[in-house]
């Protein structure tokens, strides 16, 4: 259940980012997370908790989209990239040399967000 | 009017606890005080590591705990009892500490003493291999401990947590002689993951190997007061 704490830590990261726009509320249609391979989160697992998260909040009806980044690592020997694996060790192929480069997999990155902007909360609700 | 608009952020989905921990951070720096976050899966040995090494270090550290045990006392009053203050930090059932966290068990602390005393904070977090690694809480440096029961394996299965440790400590190897285990295969292991790292076999019961991982945490303090310049962390 590691989702549920990152998904709320995505929310106080969002939070953050509606304060910019005050004193208009964005409304949200989708969040794009990039999620690295070598990392402890579990995509589905994050999408699943963000739905639960969200409902009844600002950010109700905003989609989580999860694009998945795989771990390259690369040869500190030879400098060519290569994705390492648990069964070798996450040694590179070509020299046999320990993963000490991670050029990419680690990511948690919210990439950006699709949204709309109405002028102000106030008149938004006396449209309606 | 409803523009779609598209803000482009290379935000990190943990930033609001990357921020708390860079406040922790240049609070630790302010007073030249060395944070160490202790992480293991569950009973691998952290309470018992600290209780022989505060013990052993009292005479040349000050030092206090942050204690991550979530539902029970019993860890903070194991370390009471070697004689320096505790502060336990109660969070429900979360698995691991977060910046926020630490940082209200800061405010504790200082309703106690002056940080600026102290030399070491020992962060003991929750007994959890996985996202523990995860949550910078504004350490200078993490310390993973892989007990040799738990077997060889357990760095190539939980790899972020080995990747992200400074300093791994391979623990209980009093027990190696009753396990058809080898040492050398929990190091290569390590290693695999984190050519880079500290790794120390201990063993809190025999003694064993300890004396090198004082000589770490000594020399870790002397790292930190050469140089006080806060360290900028890192964000994945
Ligand atoms: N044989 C042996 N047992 C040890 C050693 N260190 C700790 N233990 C035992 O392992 C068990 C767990 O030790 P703790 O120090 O409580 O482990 P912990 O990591 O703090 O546990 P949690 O905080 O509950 O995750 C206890 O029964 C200890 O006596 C050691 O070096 N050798
Ligand atoms: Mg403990
Ligand atoms: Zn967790
Ligand atoms: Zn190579």
């Amino acid at each position: 259940m590691h989702e549920v704490d990152m998904t709320k830590c995505l929310l106080l990261s969002m939070n953050e980012w509606r304060t910019r726009h005050e004193p208009a509320v964005p409304t949200v249609d989708t969040v794009h997370l990039q999620v690295g391979a070598f990392t402890c989160v579990e995509p589905d697992q994050l999408v699943f908790t963000w739905q639960a998260a969200v409902r009844g909040s600002w950010l109700d009806g905003a989609r989580l989209k999860i694009e998945p980044v795989p771990l390259v690592g690369r040869c500190v020997v030879c400098s060519s990239t290569y994705a390492p694996s648990a069964e070798q060790g996450y040694r590179s192929p070509c020299c046999e040399h320990p993963m000490e480069e991670i050029e990419s997999g680690r990511e948690l990155r919210i990439r950006s967000v699709d949204y709309t902007l109405t002028s102000t909360p106030l008149t938004v609700a006396s449209a309606s | 009017m409803h523009m779609p608009l598209e803000d482009t952020l290379g935000l990190n989905l943990l930033a609001a606890n990357q921020h708390q921990a860079e406040h922790n951070r240049a609070h630790f720096d302010a007073w030249s005080l060395l944070c160490l976050n202790v992480m293991s899966s569950p009973g691998a040995g952290k309470t018992s590591l600290l209780e022989h090494t505060i013990t052993a270090l009292a005479s040349d550290l000050e030092m206090a705990v942050l204690e991550g045990d979530m539902t029970t006392q019993l860890d903070a009053q194991r370390l009471e009892a070697v004689g320096v203050p505790v502060i336990p930090i109660t969070t429900g059932r979360a698995c691991h500490l977060d910046a926020a966290m630490v940082s209200g068990g800061l405010s504790l602390l200082q309703q106690r003493l002056d940080p600026a005393s102290l030399d070491v904070l020992w962060v003991e977090n929750v007994g959890n291999l996985v996202c523990p690694a995860e949550f910078e809480v504004g350490e200078h440096r993490k310390v993973a401990l892989l007990s040799v029961t738990e077997g060889d394996d357990k760095p190539l299965k939980y790899p972020v947590m080995f990747r992200e440790a400074d300093c791994v400590l391979i623990t209980k190897t009093d027990l190696l002689p009753y396990l058809p285990v080898d040492l050398q295969r929990f190091e290569a292991h390590i290693r695999e993951v984190n050519p880079r790292c500290t790794v120390l076999p201990v063993s809190a019961t025999s003694g064993d190997g300890l004396e090198a991982w004082y000589r770490w945490v000594l020399s870790s303090c002397a790292a930190l007061r050469a140089d006080p310049s806060p360290c900028v962390l890192v964000p994945a």
